[in-house]
């Protein structure tokens, strides 16, 4: 946790952020604690993935501001934000052809210059990104071989390799099965231990709850509340941000709070009672 | 010292002061083939003609060795039409290169966006209406393509340009051109049809010295900024998103771009007609030749100029009577359409 709130690396200050003419949020403000893993959690269309584009400075806000390391984000040179914050796109495309190492390569980029495209520092950062997110052994294979799962680390040691203090993951379980989601929020809470700043938008609440040391829910644009997952996910917040009637149970092998819908009646085993 | 990084590919590693590059083997010795085979079809070209000359009296002109006829045919007659096509196919090739990259799709190229069937409507109202001088036709031309391409652009602006809608809207757009131009033919009279179409073919014929010089100059900046804006091109092919979190403005890099591309096309057929299929094809030839990752500017010039050239010869020298490039280019251009919709048809059962 941060000394004093309002020196987090990356805050927003009663930003309006929308597309064009439809504003999405309005007078928003929100802190990233720093070295959290921070997840951003509510219905569709809720503005949380509007909120991510927003830290991530790819929608400006038409009022207020976003700041990073204490200066509005828009007042820095493009390379020098991508060099503190990544981002792992919603969707993202691998050129044809591309090799795993080649691909995670790519993340150097900001770091990089006209005559300077492959120094010990760029080597060094994609061995370790790489390592990170055990896709050494892909390295030299195609990007379009491997399976959705292995893409997505791929896609994460990319953003590794850009190293960035705070990084972004825009739904990045959405489209892998479930052993595989797993598998990459365990990824994530170790890119947490060793420093780094996660901020994600997740669908699955219990994975929230269980990965993230600090949730962010959202409803119409808005921040309806924040904290420790112990203190958001419960029953009624469920219920006023979701609109679902639910029960939260402890976890029973993490012990964080678990969302268990009440859903009709009839879904309801006959031998199942609840308190 | 410290494992490196297995790329699949071998590669050549530079580091010295403040270079420091990584030089994939492949494209590199494919684009040195390119190179030999360029040479060897330049040689060719300058042999060729009524007046048959040898190699070495080809070499030997080209260094000041020779004087007289042997000097005027290699220099003043053939060399000019010989260093438009290599000049021009490389304009193609590269600027088909950059709109394949940009649009994500092999069938990309500064057509789909209407400038070839717009400044055909230009070179079409000015040899129809106006009967103006070659000057006006070039200025009409250039004038219609690029009216095109903006209108083009702003329509399929929307909340940035996309893709995909730049080239729906540009097929919509070509097609209501081309029926224009068809229509413009129709009410012409004969001999004005014929010197329309003959432009419209795109042809190396007639090329001078001068035009060389001025659309080189022309070519030869364009290509150095596309060689700049090569990087954050390759990094654009990961998705807008993924480009701007890596530091690149997408919007004016992309405009950039397109503009430069287009440009190369337009000097390229302010100077010779548009010579149909060669910014098609190049780009796609090269990336199977060179096995890279998505599309590279280099290869895609070279093979750009070795077809230009080789089209031309073949239009010239081995057709049984001298045609435009553009034709040759157009029957090389059907023949990879169909092989690109075979294999696609074959890859997708």
């Amino acid at each position: 946790m941060s000394a004093t709130p309002s020196a987090a690396r990356l805050r927003v200050e009663s930003a309006t952020i929308g597309y064009d003419k439809r504003t999405i949020s309005e007078h928003l403000s929100v802190e990233i604690p720093d070295e959290s893993f921070t997840v951003i959690v509510g219905p569709n269309a809720c503005g949380k993935s509007t909120l991510l584009r927003g830290l991530a400075r790819l929608l400006k806000p038409s009022a207020g501001q976003v700041v990073l390391d204490g200066a509005d984000i828009n007042s820095y040179k493009t390379k020098e934000v991508a060099r503190r914050v990544g981002l792992l796109p919603q969707s993202s495309i691998a050129p044809d052809g591309i090799t795993v190492a080649d691909l995670v390569a790519r993340g150097r980029y900001p770091h990089q210059g006209f005559l300077r495209q492959w120094t010990d520092d760029d080597e060094r950062a994609v061995l370790r990104a790489m390592r990170q997110t055990s896709v050494t052994d892909l390295s030299g294979r195609l990007v379009d071989e491997l399976s959705g799962g292995q893409r997505q680390r791929v896609w994460v040691a990319m953003a590794l390799a850009q190293h960035t203090g705070i990084m972004l993951l825009d739904e990045p379980t959405t489209f892998l099965d479930i052993t595989h989601q797993i598998e990459l929020m365990e990824l994530f809470t170790d890119l947490h231990q060793v420093g780094h700043t996660l901020v994600a938008v997740l669908h699955d609440l219990n994975h929230a709850a269980r990965y993230g040391t600090h949730l962010i829910a959202m409803k119409d644009g808005a921040v309806v509340a924040e904290g420790a997952p112990d203190q958001v996910v419960t029953a009624e917040l469920v219920e006023e941000v979701f609109g679902l009637r639910c029960l939260v149970v402890p976890d029973p092998v993490a012990g964080s709070p678990q969302v268990v819908p009440l859903g009709r009646d009839r879904t309801r085993r006959e031998s199942t009672t609840h308190a | 010292m410290s494992a490196h990084v297995d790329f699949g590919r071998r590669a050549l590693v530079l580091r010295r002061g403040r270079i420091a590059v990584r030089l994939p083997f492949r494209p590199l010795v494919v684009c040195a083939v390119l190179a030999v085979a360029i040479a060897g079809m330049a040689v060719l070209a300058l042999m060729t003609g009524s007046y048959q000359l040898t190699p070495g009296q080809v070499l030997s002109a080209l260094t000041g060795r020779e004087t007289g006829i042997v000097h005027d045919v290699v220099v003043d007659w053939r060399l000019p039409r010989v260093a438009a096509a290599l000049v021009f196919g490389a304009a193609l090739g590269v600027s088909g290169a950059i709109f394949q990259s940009l649009l994500r799709n092999p069938l990309a190229e500064p057509g789909v966006i209407g400038f070839s069937q717009g400044s055909y409507t230009g070179a079409l109202i000015v040899i129809l209406l106006v009967d103006g001088t070659y000057t006006q036709l070039v200025g009409g031309a250039l004038l219609g393509g690029m009216a095109t391409a903006v209108a083009v652009y702003v329509l399929a602006h929307r909340r940035g340009v996309q893709g995909f809608r730049l080239i729906v809207v540009g097929i919509g757009v070509s097609a209501m051109l081309e029926s224009l131009n068809t229509w413009l033919i129709i009410k012409a009279d004969l001999d004005e049809a014929m010197s329309a179409a003959a432009w419209g073919a795109g042809s190396l014929n007639g090329v001078s010295w001068d035009r060389v010089v001025i659309g080189g100059a022309c070519i030869a900046v364009l290509l150095l900024l596309a060689g700049v804006a090569n990087r954050p091109m390759r990094q654009m092919e990961l998705g807008d998103d993924a480009a701007a979190s890596h530091g690149i403005r997408v919007a004016p890099v992309r405009l950039g771009l397109i503009l430069v591309g287009v440009a190369l096309t337009a000097t390229v057929t302010a100077a010779s007609g548009p010579i149909a299929f060669i910014s098609l094809v190049a780009p796609q030839i090269a990336r199977r030749l060179a096995r890279t990752a998505g599309i590279t500017l280099a290869p895609a010039a070279l093979v750009g100029a070795l077809l230009c050239l080789a089209s031309d010869h073949l239009a010239q020298h081995v057709a049984p009577t001298p045609l435009p490039v553009g034709v040759i280019t157009v029957v090389l251009g059907g023949g990879y359409l169909a092989y690109l919709l075979f294999t696609e048809v074959r890859r997708r059962p």
